[in-house]
């Protein structure tokens, strides 16, 4: 007689994450000059093929001014047919209700007779923190990032996407010039900074949430490239309360900005260095004081260290940045026209909105491009 | 007594090569061959072989083969070889086996079941030999929050740091002692160490005072249960100070190195009378509880002005991952944990092959508790016993460790071949003995090079393997289980490594 030793499968929680290749716009008018979608959308457009119709998705700065005091959520709620996707919106209200007072609320619009599959049911909600017992001792950021948390990880098929002030993103599987058009970003939108992103997944099945732009409150990532670094970056967040899990890449980078320059309120320059940090052999040639401050940033923030290969465009409520990793595996051209800054992985496309511009250039990897409101204090 | 044990080598040799020369009889300290004048030939005696191979390698006419024998009983499941002969030992002797080195016994060893990502497409690989490849790492605690004050471009970092170890590689010498190894073998770690950009550990015999001032900076210096060796220049001129708990080749026991060791020159560094046994107690003895542990911490951080990280070295055993948060919340620094594999040079066999667990499922676990407690910043890990290769380094580092201690891999480096005799004192290859003639044969200069050769190799592999990782900088690898996955393992080991199956 034979024994066969079977172990139970037991389900063991994997990391997951998803590798993808891209292009990414950016366009600001730092006098803080509001316009429409459709330039961006043409000018993503035109790195079509860099895509390839699994992802697309946009972010607007400035659009709500009419509710710009109360926090902005854009909501995806799942499901296999329609019925599925009202019932879990009625779940995500019941804890919506409970945390936050509902200002107004409404089904995001979009059209119809665009070309894109499967879309989840997509709605926004402008809200002010209802904190009560301990929760009062929190900032309004904080309890806001601790709510988003837990709707992403306890509330089923529903997921917040977007949960700043006066800005919005808008993403799906598409093409983003067809998710443009399904939002019809082109007519009802006017921001002042609009990042987009067109994406071409490599080993996860698609779905709305994992397009990009990525959000915590208003800062933004859109990224071109793969991180390598995911699973330390991802269990170094997790131990500051961020919880990843759109099985994406990306959110680490967004979940690093907010943790370094909301929470910790590094300077900019000094979060590009932490996270495409100079190599050692540089640091060891600088000046004393140099030399200290680098090597304290290494070592303190070694795990936000993103490895592998990026360029990145951050937006936030009055700025645009945009980075590369520091040894510049993925593309990325700045540009400048009067008060528009552009930021794009392809100069062709910048040139196709802007023919002519003041200058072009390639910023160096790990250094920072910044573009700031000019009346921001 | 007539013994029953069998020899466990045979030693052949080929008459026609042999040239009388009697090399082999010098070469042995355990007697095993002898001249005999009247037929002008070497006689071996199997029975004293320990199979250490010194006097086959130096035979200058290469007429010496030793070969370990066949078992000589009847095919047994239950009763191995090793087994009826350590019975019949101590049915001999009425006493405990000693032996030497780390566990041999076939336990999983599961670096030989994890294998490694490599790019492809979607992110180049980085050739290490053209692109900078960054394996420097910082041992010690990092700050939760990192205050700075800017005026202008000038930034002034406002948090106090911790003092951290700075390594170039994260591969240190693991403790070995001056008494339990030749004061040779101790400088050739020195001097290797400090050549790497590495640190040594004295282990529990403190540190010569004449290598002070030179090696100071790439020691690291212990704080055993027997106290020996120190005072307070021995903790100020060291980089780094270490209190031994636990020790992976025999977790819960104490040390013992015998009085015919203790030479005049390991006897004034250790601070004891000649001759005397240093016997280290199997507990510190003001040492009962985790409180007492922050008490000695404390101790040894105000006696360096808070200059130095304070690590604690514990073995890895059933439920160390907990100790091992409280030893963090204690003010360690650094956390050292041993496991099952771990050398030794004196233990009692029954400990060293049954105490204990294996050091890839500790890291996994050790760093995913400190991870869950969101205190994983507040210390350092290295990881130690039974690391053989780079690839073991790498892949403990991606389970979570900051950096490893090698032993048994620097010492078969200078010349060791595991015959696990270290107890006896009578290590032929000069590493493991304090007779002034066998310690003479190891060259400081020949070992600590054969020392820096293997920290050099190691290194250019990690690099590699990191280069085609798409991975530039070793920290975005630390904990970075992405990177591994798992081949003939079953589900629990899985979920303990914390990694997914081969193509999951």
């Amino acid at each position: 007689m034979e024994f066969k030793i079977t172990m139970p499968r037991k389900r063991r929680e994997l990391y997951k994450k998803d590798i993808c290749a891209c292009s990414i716009f950016g366009a600001m008018n730092r006098d803080g000059d509001r316009f429409t979608g459709d330039g961006v959308m043409s000018a993503i457009a035109n790195m079509h093929v860099r895509g390839n119709g699994l992802g697309g998705g946009f972010a607007a700065y400035g659009i709500y001014p009419e509710y710009k005091d109360y926090y902005a959520f854009h909501l995806m709620f799942t499901g296999s047919n329609s019925d599925a996707k009202r019932s879990a919106k009625q779940d995500f209200d019941v804890f919506l209700c409970e945390n936050f007072d509902v200002v107004y609320d409404e089904e995001i619009p979009h059209g119809d007779e665009a070309t894109v599959s499967d879309p989840p049911l997509v709605w926004r909600y402008f809200v002010a923190p209802r904190k009560c017992g301990d929760e009062t001792n929190l900032s309004d950021d904080d309890y806001v990032v601790m709510k988003v948390m837990h709707i992403n990880t306890k509330i089923e098929n529903a997921y917040v996407f977007s949960s700043g002030k006066n800005m919005g993103c808008f993403k799906g599987v598409g093409y983003p010039e067809e998710i443009g058009e399904y939002f019809m970003l082109d007519r009802l939108y006017k921001a002042y900074t609009w990042t987009v992103h067109g994406r071409f997944p490599t080993n996860t099945q698609a779905w709305w949430g994992g397009a990009h732009p990525f959000s915590l409150l208003d800062t933004t990532v859109v990224h071109n490239g793969e991180i390598s670094s995911y699973g330390t970056n991802r269990w170094y967040l997790e131990m500051y309360g961020y919880a990843c899990t759109l099985q994406t890449d990306t959110e680490v980078i967004a979940y690093a900005a907010d943790l370094l320059m909301r929470r910790q309120k590094l300077p900019i320059e000094l979060v590009a260095k932490i996270l495409a940090p100079p190599i050692w052999n540089c640091i060891d040639r600088m000046n004393e004081r140099e030399r200290r401050l680098f090597t304290a940033l290494r070592m303190v923030y070694a795990p936000l260290l993103m490895n592998g290969p990026f360029s990145i465009i951050i937006g936030q409520t009055g700025k645009m940045i945009g980075l590369t990793d520091r040894i510049r595996l993925r593309p990325l051209t700045a540009a400048t026209r009067g008060s528009m800054f552009y930021l794009s992985s392809e100069e062709a496309s910048i040139r196709l909105i802007s023919p002519k511009l003041d200058s072009v250039w390639t910023p160096n990897g790990g250094e920072p491009v910044v573009g700031k409101l000019n009346n921001m204090t | 007594m007539k013994s029953f044990v069998f020899p466990e080598f045979h030693i052949i040799r080929d008459e026609a090569k042999c040239g009388q020369c009697r090399g082999c009889e010098r070469q042995c300290a355990f007697g095993t061959h002898t001249y005999d004048p009247v037929q002008d030939r070497l006689i071996s005696d199997d029975y004293k072989c320990a199979g250490c191979q010194r006097c086959v390698v130096f035979c200058p006419k290469d007429a010496i083969e030793v070969r370990p024998t066949q078992s000589p009983y009847r095919q047994n499941a239950s009763w191995s070889r090793e087994k009826m002969e350590d019975l019949k030992k101590q049915a001999e002797t009425g006493g405990v086996i000693l032996t030497g080195c780390g566990n041999d016994k076939p336990f999983r060893i599961y670096w030989d079941h994890i294998v490694l990502n490599a790019s492809q497409v979607t992110n180049p690989s980085i050739d290490p030999l053209r692109e900078p490849m960054e394996l420097r790492t910082f041992l010690g605690a990092k700050p939760d929050f990192m205050d700075i004050k800017s005026e202008g471009d000038d930034v002034q970092i406002e948090t106090k740091l911790s003092p951290n170890l700075t390594v170039e590689t994260p591969i240190l010498f693991s403790a070995m002692s001056y008494g339990a190894i030749s004061y040779n073998a101790f400088r050739s770690l020195a001097t290797a160490a400090c050549k790497s950009g590495t640190f040594f550990n004295t282990g529990e015999g403190g540190l010569p005072m004449e290598m002070r001032e030179q090696f100071g900076k790439c020691a690291i210096v212990q704080v055993a249960s027997g106290r020996f060796g120190i005072d307070a220049e021995y903790l100020n001129c060291a980089a780094a100070v270490e209190i031994k708990v636990g020790q992976g080749a025999k977790p819960g026991i104490g040390g013992h190195l015998p009085g015919e060791k203790v030479s005049r020159e390991v006897a004034a560094t250790r601070m004891i009378p000649t001759g005397t046994d240093a016997i280290s107690p199997a507990p510190h003895h003001d040492i009962y509880s985790i409180e007492d542990l922050s008490m000695l911490i404390y101790a040894l951080k105000e006696a360096t002005n808070y200059e130095k990280p304070v690590s604690v070295k514990i073995a890895a055993v059933h439920n160390f991952a907990a100790i091992a948060s409280g030893i963090v919340r204690a003010g360690a620094d650094i956390i050292a944990i041993d496991g099952l594999r771990g050398g030794t040079g004196a233990a009692p066999k029954v400990i060293r092959d049954n105490v204990g667990i294996p050091i890839e499922l500790a890291i996994s676990s050790l760093d995913g508790r400190l991870r869950k407690e969101g205190i994983r910043n507040r210390c350092s890990i290295i990881a130690a016993g039974g690391i053989r290769c780079s690839a073991d380094v790498i892949k403990a580092i991606a389970l979570g460790a900051d950096a490893v201690y090698i032993g048994s891999a620097a010492l078969i480096a200078m010349g060791c071949n595991l015959c696990q005799k270290c107890y006896t004192g009578k290590c032929n290859w000069g590493i493991c003995t304090q007779d002034p003639r066998l310690a003479g044969r190891l060259n400081v200069d020949i070992a600590s090079l054969r020392l820096s050769n293997l920290i050099c190799a190691w290194s250019h592999e990690i690099s590699e393997m990191l280069g085609g990782m798409g991975i530039n900088a070793l920290e975005s690898l630390r904990g970075n289980r992405d990177h591994l996955r798992g081949v003939g393992l079953y589900e629990w080991e899985l979920e303990v490594l914390g990694i997914k199956g081969a193509g999951e």
